[in-house]
């Protein structure tokens, strides 16, 4: 038996600092963010890269246009409920929609691995017009590439867009607007789209199958827009999930952000999977989901609207914006415990979107 | 969710909340055993809940922590063999070794990949017969029957490119070596559920009979830790000192008799490095006999340089529930879970990760406290 003085308190040198890029450091979350502060803006910053938004907001002309780009390397190219193309385009229209644009123009860029199968990019392209006619804009340019075998996966896709900010909107929707006293609402039950791509990569079955939520979520912003909602932020809960998008608001305004567990929505399957995966659903990437800060008074009129739109049918209050502790999200438990929500640290799962 | 809602319930979380404060009259320190139940008290805010009186401190069940620094490195050294796909649960990919961790290893080119059970990892030799596949089989007693029927499983098919990694430890052992420790402050455990759903609970009774401590086998889900420290703490103020069962829905007094007979077949028990702990004796598992072929250890030999240790990292007095995470100077300062001094700080059953992650940053505990709250 080792007693307390054979006890040998052994601990590692600390890692050497990061030398290579690791997964995580597209994982959206804490290394995501080093990446850019680090060696993106130092780099390239401006002011309008500063707004760390989900798109550029640049005047022109005295109109004010949204400007995004995003790669899309999801693996497996074809997913339930959805497939590399949809993404491609829903993901560029939402990251437009989340300036309070009107998507309106695309370009598409493909890297195709050598001996791809034609067929799926054929699949791929068809569900890329079907979604770009759904959300009603023209992809406009583009762009192929192809690399040797072994050099890609399959295919990689890159979009970018361009929306308008339409005159009536008068508030700025930006992290920057977000204020003491606003409600968090969410769109939709969280983490389908995660919990559909790990479904199919890890060979899980579920009694009912968890499909993508992949869908464009302009719709649901215009109403919100339409009916004079005082709309001050908008975020898309893509990579890092609901947690990492919160973490980022909470940090950039030096607020507090207080979650009621009980009131955030999540679908029994997408929790069943959780529960065995060790997963937190608050960080589970969502590709049709949003999160929208207005004042305490228009809540409940934002909600009326946005569940008029299908996609947002299930939007519920979920917290409230505080002044202090700043940069801090928490989230009370069911037995009324406290914890603090931390941004998604490392890699909860590779190659989502 | 049927099963697990019923033990998330805050009504009965307060009515269990209520008896303990009811119950206790002085100061009690606590000490869970699994990182499971450390993760579901630092994720449901449970001390919040909790009368002053009771202190939790956090037990060393978890397996990615107490893994040897040296066996981290074996494992860097196996997976950079170009001939082989290294196998691991995702958890120990982030753990650092010596100098670098397998996730860097697998940055740096080598074939690793997380599965959740060895029998994928079996799977994965089938399918590459031309490859060596290792799989890290690391954990408590939890976990050896899944690995004890992958080395089964392969001497059974007659697949030769597969080993495994072991490094296995059991729970009674460490609870000794920290019971019989001069500066011990736990007076009560709760005993890890799972380990028992497999072991059962008979081999705790000899050490609450020879510790006088009161040993509570527990759930993982809030309203399993706040019955078990009900329960601990109802022995402590009516000086008892028995071992009782507050998972009976999953754990039986005999536990998992063919799953024992599974494990008494693969391995046999041996002395093992604990980190943070030191050596203990016959407090793991080793392959015995004809599925000592199966070592990945006597399959490649490797001379590893002696691991170099942090002086910053306190976990070994964690890992004893002397200290707790956030009186570490280098908690959240030095050591954070992208660059971890320890284990602790890498798993999500670590102490260090769980504070992390949930707050439990000793700046923020007076916001932090609700109405609930002590």
């Amino acid at each position: 038996m080792a007693d307390a003085k054979t006890f040998n308190l052994s601990c590692p040198v600390p890692r050497v600092a990061d030398d290579r890029i690791v997964l995580a450091h597209g994982g959206g979350g804490r290394l995501t963010h080093q990446l850019i502060e680090k060696i993106f803006i130092p780099a390239f910053g401006n002011p309008m890269l500063e707004q760390r938004h989900d798109g550029a907001v640049v005047p022109v002309n005295g109109a004010r246009l949204a400007f995004t780009t995003d790669s899309f390397v999801v693996r497996p190219v074809i997913f339930p409920g959805g497939n590399i193309g949809d993404l491609a385009i829903n993901g560029t229209v939402n990251d437009l929609a989340m300036c309070g644009a009107r998507p309106l123009y695309l370009s598409a860029g493909f890297i195709l691995e050598e001996g791809l199968e034609m067929e799926t990019l054929r699949t791929v392209v068809a569900s890329m017009q079907q979604a770009a006619t759904n959300a009603n804009v023209k992809l406009v340019t583009g762009d192929t590439k192809v690399v040797d075998k072994g050099k890609g996966d399959g295919i990689f896709v890159n979009t970018s867009g361009i929306g308008v900010i339409e005159l009536n909107v008068p508030t700025e929707i930006s992290p920057a607007s977000v204020q003491p006293g606003d409600v968090v609402i969410v769109s939709g039950d969280l983490g389908r789209h995660g919990i559909a791509i790990l479904s199919v990569r890890e060979g899980l079955e579920f009694e009912s199958p968890i499909l993508s939520d992949c869908a464009n979520l302009w719709p649901s912003v215009e109403v919100l827009l339409k009916a004079g909602i005082e709309v001050h932020c908008l975020r898309d809960l893509t990579r890092g999930g609901l947690a990492t998008t919160l973490n980022e608001i909470a940090s950039d305004r030096n607020v507090y952000i207080k979650l009621e567990e009980a009131l955030v929505p999540v679908n029994e399957t997408v929790q069943g999977a959780c529960e065995i995966l060790g997963l937190d659903p608050l960080y589970v990437a969502n590709e049709g989901r949003f999160a929208v800060f207005v004042p305490a008074a228009q809540a409940d009129a934002a909600l009326e609207v946005l569940k008029k739109v299908e996609v947002s049918q299930g939007a519920v209050r979920i917290g409230r914006v505080e002044e202090s502790p700043g940069r801090t999200v928490v989230l009370q438990s069911r037995i009324g415990g406290n914890r603090v929500v931390d941004m998604l640290s490392g890699e909860q799962l590779p190659r989502i979107c | 969710m049927k099963f697990v809602s019923e033990y998330r319930d805050p009504k009965a979380a307060e009515q269990l909340a209520a008896a303990i404060r009811k119950k206790v009259t002085r100061p009690w320190t606590i000490m869970e055993i699994c990182g499971g139940q450390t993760h579901t008290i630092v994720k449901s805010g449970l001390e919040d809940l909790l009368p002053k009186e009771i202190s939790l401190v956090h037990g060393p069940g978890c397996p990615v922590c107490v893994t040897p620094i040296e066996l981290i490195d074996k494992a860097v050294a196996i997976a950079k063999r170009p001939d082989v796909i290294f196998c691991s649960f995702g958890d120990m990919l982030r753990v650092p070794g010596s100098s670098k961790s397998l996730f860097d290893t697998k940055a740096e080119g080598a074939d690793v990949r997380i599965v959740y059970s060895p029998l994928d990892a079996l799977k994965l030799a089938k399918q590459n017969p031309e490859r060596q596949v290792v799989f890290f089989a690391v954990g408590f007693e939890t976990t050896a029957p899944a690995n004890a029927m992958a080395a089964w499983q392969a001497n059974h098919e007659g697949i030769e490119n597969f080993s495994l990694l072991v490094s296995h430890v059991l729970v009674p052992p460490a609870m000794e070596a920290l019971l019989s420790s001069q500066n011990c402050v736990v007076k009560g455990f709760l005993a890890a559920g799972h380990v028992c759903t497999i072991m059962g609970f008979e081999e705790y009774f000899p050490i609450a009979e020879k510790y006088r401590v009161p040993i509570v086998v527990t759930g993982f889900e809030p309203l399993d830790l706040l019955e078990g420290i009900y329960m601990t703490a109802s022995q402590l103020e009516e000086g008892r000192h028995e071992v009782e069962n507050q998972y009976s829905r999953a754990v039986k007094r005999e536990g998992n008799r063919p799953a024992q007979k599974t494990i008494a077949e693969v391995f046999e028990i041996s002395p093992r490095q604990w980190r943070g702990l030191g050596e203990i004796p016959a407090s793991g598992f080793q392959l015995k006999g004809r599925f000592q072929k199966y070592d990945a250890n006597r399959r490649f030999p490797f001379e590893g340089v002696p691991a170099q240790e942090s002086p910053d990292c306190i976990s070994g007095l964690i890992l004893q529930g002397l200290k707790k995470p956030h009186e570490c100077a280098a908690f959240a300062v030095k050591c954070t879970p992208e660059n971890p001094l320890g284990a602790p700080m890498v798993s999500s059953e670590g102490a260090c990760a769980a504070y992390y992650h949930y707050g439990r940053r000793q700046n923020l505990q007076p916001e932090l406290s609700g109405p609930a709250s002590r």
